[in-house]
């Protein structure tokens, strides 16, 4: 019992509360948004150390005994998620102060943020499958605002089909949930593991197995449905997107890692390789967009694609390694995607177009965003010492040591594609002859603008050249992924 | 009784696709909302229909329905009906701005190359 894991959940919801009201009064919404930030940023870091010491954290809610209330479980992968969402979003709403615009600041953006800060942490959080779903409604319905807020048209537009979609994959995760019920008549996530290696129905099993690779699949845009996402995504502005880009698929990866290797475990020869498959084709859809186009926002944004099926990759080979991988390369894709997006979104100030044949000849006025900009670039493809390199590494001796040779070559290779469509974009925008330039660039919103990215591109640095102080945390939720029975243990026994 | 609640459902599904797959967005809301109570449903039909009596404890009731689905019901109508109120506030919010309630001319792709 620990009340403690529920501050990052409780905290931003408290300030979303409090920024509800005196809306109009800039000043005091942006100090309550940062405070608020702060305290649920420090919390996260104690409750990450504490998970560290005494092992994964649970509260069951109401004094329920376990497997009947709701379960909250707070394990390394999900204290480590939390922090990184935080952190993230920090710096994204510093970096919203240059750009987000002072209409949107005034009509609820950030108790937006917030509720859905409350709808992440706590999807990261819960230990109860419906309270899953929950959480997921109070994230979305976060997003929705977030996606309409400024009522342009072309937000109007996108909303609509981005709410139709997730309105139809949260009915279908509502009948999912229902039909797992069923089987095994329970909702906590630990007994459902327990569960369902006792009842020995193999075939159900693998079809609820399916179906929730489809729901999380929807949010998490892996490959026959991610359709959605290029469009809806680029609608809004820049530090949205960049919220909705490190974090909102991120869930739906987290979702599909946690179910796949709590839950369905019966029949890896099944689940795991159409998982394989799946994130095979996902990186090629997503390599497919990023060297098609020619906007900027379009290539970052499929660059989530392509991250998404990198990290489903490792999930897939369901061993410590490749599980080690991924939750690695989760965390660094969090860090790397919110960085590129705020650079690009420099980018697209200073020069006051997205197409990047209009571009060129930054590096002459604007010499460290271009640097900072190569930086990141390097990262996201994964250069040693740079983030991505361990990440990948593992991944692929993950792979390799599953016996899929040929895949892992195949993610090797897709790195490649990677770096050519960010490198495209150094290219065009930073080399050349002059292109456009916006004539209303007002050196302070840059310099609000710039700093946090600054800061944001050394912590993906530190991340990759102090691996080493990093790696007994990324152990130790490795070992959990790998073996249910420390979660389950940790929840049903430790429970009371 | 679940035969026939599974073909309520089916046939909730069924006209709930029908009318998400039409143009206009008014018929695509209410499909979303066929959707969700088709779902809900489900839920109470997984948990079986066994047991006389509500779960209530009193004297002597040792045969009561499963009192969860209920509990997951009246959670997920009450967020299906938030969404769909944003849904339809959007609905009228955008067809105010595009001038058209037509899914087909929302396409948005006039500003790609």
């Amino acid at each position: 019992m620990n009340n403690f894991l529920l501050l990052p959940i409780i905290i931003p919801f408290f300030f979303a509360m409090i920024l509800m009201f005196g809306q109009k009064n800039l000043k005091y919404q942006r100090i309550t948004t940062i405070l608020g930030l702060i305290i649920s940023i420090i919390c996260a870091f104690a409750l990450l150390f504490n998970v560290k010491e005494n092992g994964p954290q649970s509260l069951t809610l109401g004094s329920w005994p376990v497997p009947f209330g709701i379960t909250m479980v707070s394990d390394m992968v999900s204290a480590l998620l939390v922090l990184t969402t935080l952190l993230i979003t920090f710096f994204i709403v510093w970096y919203g102060f240059g750009s987000i615009g002072k209409e949107r600041e005034r009509f609820f953006y950030y108790p937006g943020v917030m509720f859905i800060l409350t709808g992440v942490n706590g999807a990261f959080t819960t230990g109860d499958i419906f309270n899953l779903f929950v959480f997921f409604e109070v994230l979305l319905m976060a997003s929705y605002l977030l996606i309409v807020l400024g009522g342009e048209k072309a937000q109007l537009r996108e909303s609509i089909k981005y709410i139709l979609v997730n309105v139809i994959s949260s009915a279908l995760f509502v009948i999912t949930v229902a039909y797992l019920y069923s089987v095994v008549g329970t909702l906590n996530m630990a007994d459902i593991s327990v569960k369902i290696t006792e009842i020995n129905q193999p075939g159900i099993v693998t079809v609820i197995a399916v179906l929730f690779l489809l729901v999380f699949g929807m949010k998490a845009a892996i490959f026959p449905l991610y359709f959605w996402l290029p469009n809806a995504y680029a609608a809004p502005p820049i530090p949205v997107l960049a919220l909705f880009g490190a974090l909102l698929t991120k869930v739906g990866v987290y979702a599909i890692m946690r179910t796949y290797t709590l839950f369905f475990t019966h029949d890896l020869a099944f689940t795991h390789e159409l998982l394989l498959v799946l994130a095979i084709l996902t990186i090629i859809a997503g390599s497919i967009g990023a060297l098609a186009h020619f906007d900027v926002k379009q290539i970052i944004i499929y660059n989530i694609v392509i991250a998404v099926g990198v990290i489903l990759f490792g999930v897939a080979q369901m061993n410590e390694v490749g599980l080690e991988g991924a939750v690695f390369y989760l965390i660094h894709d969090m860090i790397i995607k919110a960085a590129l997006f705020m650079l690009i979104g420099i980018v697209i100030y200073v020069t006051g177009t997205t197409n990047l044949k209009k571009m060129g000849g930054l590096m002459k006025n604007y010499p460290s965003l271009g640097w900072f900009y190569l930086i990141a670039a390097l990262g996201l493809a994964g250069v040693p010492p740079l983030s991505g390199f361990i990440g990948k590494l593992l991944i692929i001796q993950g792979g390799f040591q599953a016996g899929n040779t040929w895949s892992s070559i195949f993610i090797l290779a897709s790195s490649i594609v990677v770096l050519l469509s960010v490198i495209r974009i150094f290219i065009y925008a930073f080399w050349g002859e002059q292109g456009q330039v916006s004539n209303n660039i007002n050196k302070t919103t840059f310099n609000i603008m710039f700093f946090p990215t600054v800061l944001l591109v050394f912590i993906s640095i530190l991340y990759g050249v102090g691996t080493e102080f990093i790696v007994p945390f990324m152990d130790d939720a490795a070992k959990v992924l790998s073996d249910p029975s420390i979660y389950t243990d940790a929840v049903l026994k430790g429970g009371n | 009784m679940e035969i026939i609640m599974a073909f309520v459902c089916g046939f909730l599904f069924m006209s709930a696709i029908y009318l998400i797959l039409s143009r206009s967005l008014l018929r695509i809301i209410i499909g979303t909302g066929l959707l969700s109570h088709g779902a809900h449903l489900l839920i109470i039909t997984m948990g079986g229909f066994g047991g006389n009596n509500p779960p209530v404890l009193a004297d002597g009731v040792t045969e009561y329905v499963d009192p969860l689905p209920q509990a997951l019901i009246l959670t997920a109508i009450v967020i299906s009906f938030g969404v769909t109120a944003f849904f339809l506030v959007l609905a009228y919010r955008s067809y105010q701005e595009l001038k058209t309630d037509d899914m087909t001319q929302m396409k948005g792709s006039e500003d790609h190359e």
